[in-house]
């Protein structure tokens, strides 16, 4: 019964938490501006959109890995796939739940352009490297 | 005995500590930061402490049961000091430093004697059950007081960001660790399953506390009530 009751706790904390991370890391790049060949790549001009998330991973996917980001990129698309669960099942009966996964969804695909604008410089950086050497 | 996996995520876990170490030194967070630090040197020591230990007597030896069961109960409780310092950190304003460190020590006693109530009428092996009772609570206490820290960061809308995302992954590691352990207590038939599942977790806090110190400035802001699920 004890563990029960921990494990409900602990769920509901674990989900809180989790979706407060992933939206501290989210925060930490929606300031940033893309540059104007990763809007012209993703089609993301000023606002991204959930459905954009999806075709941004897999230009991610095309480029060299940078270790510090692996884990950040890793936790969004785990949060992506919660919103899109959130949104199939939830957001249906709940409307106002709706307009915020959507946003939520595209903040994440936001995420994942600078992500991307953020390999394409550390490729261009190793290869400048390469040429030097 | 322990498989390559067990091995895999042991070396990666210690050197993801290590990282952190690494990290802080490089960013000048070593001394701000310092129980948290400390509480991942202790790690990686005991992480070769324990490598040494099953290397010279074995996975299934009492020396190598004992000393994983007394070291977690240390780190579990370096880990319970790093959280009450995160308090410091939000409560530096409210010089509220006596009070915190009072309340650690008294929730950490009443934790330890809860904890032997709860193992007191075992005959045998009392000290051992004690510890391993102890870390388990320690987890549960842990999660609520950073329960608790969260709503006070929103409350007094603390905006650094690198203490918020400090907080927020010491929480999920908390909430992993107590679910964790009340799903074993339940699902007591599954152990191979945890087996695989515990180490894993425990990854998570050096990779989070690594990326905090290496990609987040310490003079980075951030409007708190943006990351709660429920606008504020």
């Amino acid at each position: 019964m004890m563990a029960g009751v921990i494990f409900v706790f602990s769920a509901a904390a674990l989900l809180q938490f989790f979706i407060s991370y992933c939206r501290s890391l989210i925060a930490t790049s929606s300031k940033r501006v893309l540059s104007p060949e990763v809007k012209d790549v993703t089609g993301i001009q000023r606002v991204a959109s959930g459905d954009d998330f999806k075709r941004v991973m897999q230009l991610l996917q095309l480029c060299p890995e940078r270790p510090e980001d692996r884990n950040g990129v890793q936790a969004i698309g785990a949060y992506f796939s919660l919103l899109n669960f959130l949104r199939s099942t939830l957001a249906r009966i709940v409307p106002s739940m709706r307009a915020w996964t959507e946003s939520e969804r595209g903040q994440c695909a936001y995420f994942a352009a600078v992500a991307l604008e953020r390999r394409i410089s550390f490729s261009r950086d190793m290869l400048a490297q390469q040429m030097d050497g | 005995m322990l498989g390559p996996y067990g091995y895999a995520i042991w070396l990666l876990c210690t050197l993801l500590e290590a990282a952190v170490l690494v990290c802080a030194i490089k960013k000048n967070a070593l001394h701000r930061y310092l129980l948290l630090n400390v509480n991942m040197a202790a790690s990686v020591l005991v992480s070769i402490a324990r490598y040494n230990i099953l290397s010279h007597c074995g996975f299934t030896s009492k020396e190598y049961l004992y000393f994983y069961f007394y070291s977690d109960s240390v780190l579990t409780i370096t880990l319970y000091l790093a959280l009450t310092s995160l308090y410091s950190h939000i409560f530096a304003e409210l010089k509220a430093a006596r009070y915190i460190r009072l309340g650690t020590v008294v929730l950490l006693c009443g934790t330890a004697l809860f904890s032997y109530g709860v193992v007191h009428q075992s005959s045998s092996k009392l000290v051992t059950h004690f510890v391993v009772e102890l870390s388990q609570n320690l987890y549960f206490v842990g999660l609520v007081l950073t329960y608790v820290l969260w709503a006070a960061v929103l409350k007094m809308r603390e905006t650094r960001t690198r203490l918020i995302q400090l907080i927020l992954s010491t929480g999920v590691y908390f909430s992993l660790s107590a679910g964790n352990f009340a799903l074993q207590n339940l699902y007591h038939s599954h152990s191979a399953f945890f087996g695989y599942l515990t180490p894993l977790f425990g990854c998570f806090l050096p990779i989070s506390w690594a990326y905090a110190f290496w990609r987040v400035p310490e003079d980075a802001r951030l409007v708190p009530a943006r990351l709660a699920m429920v606008p504020r």
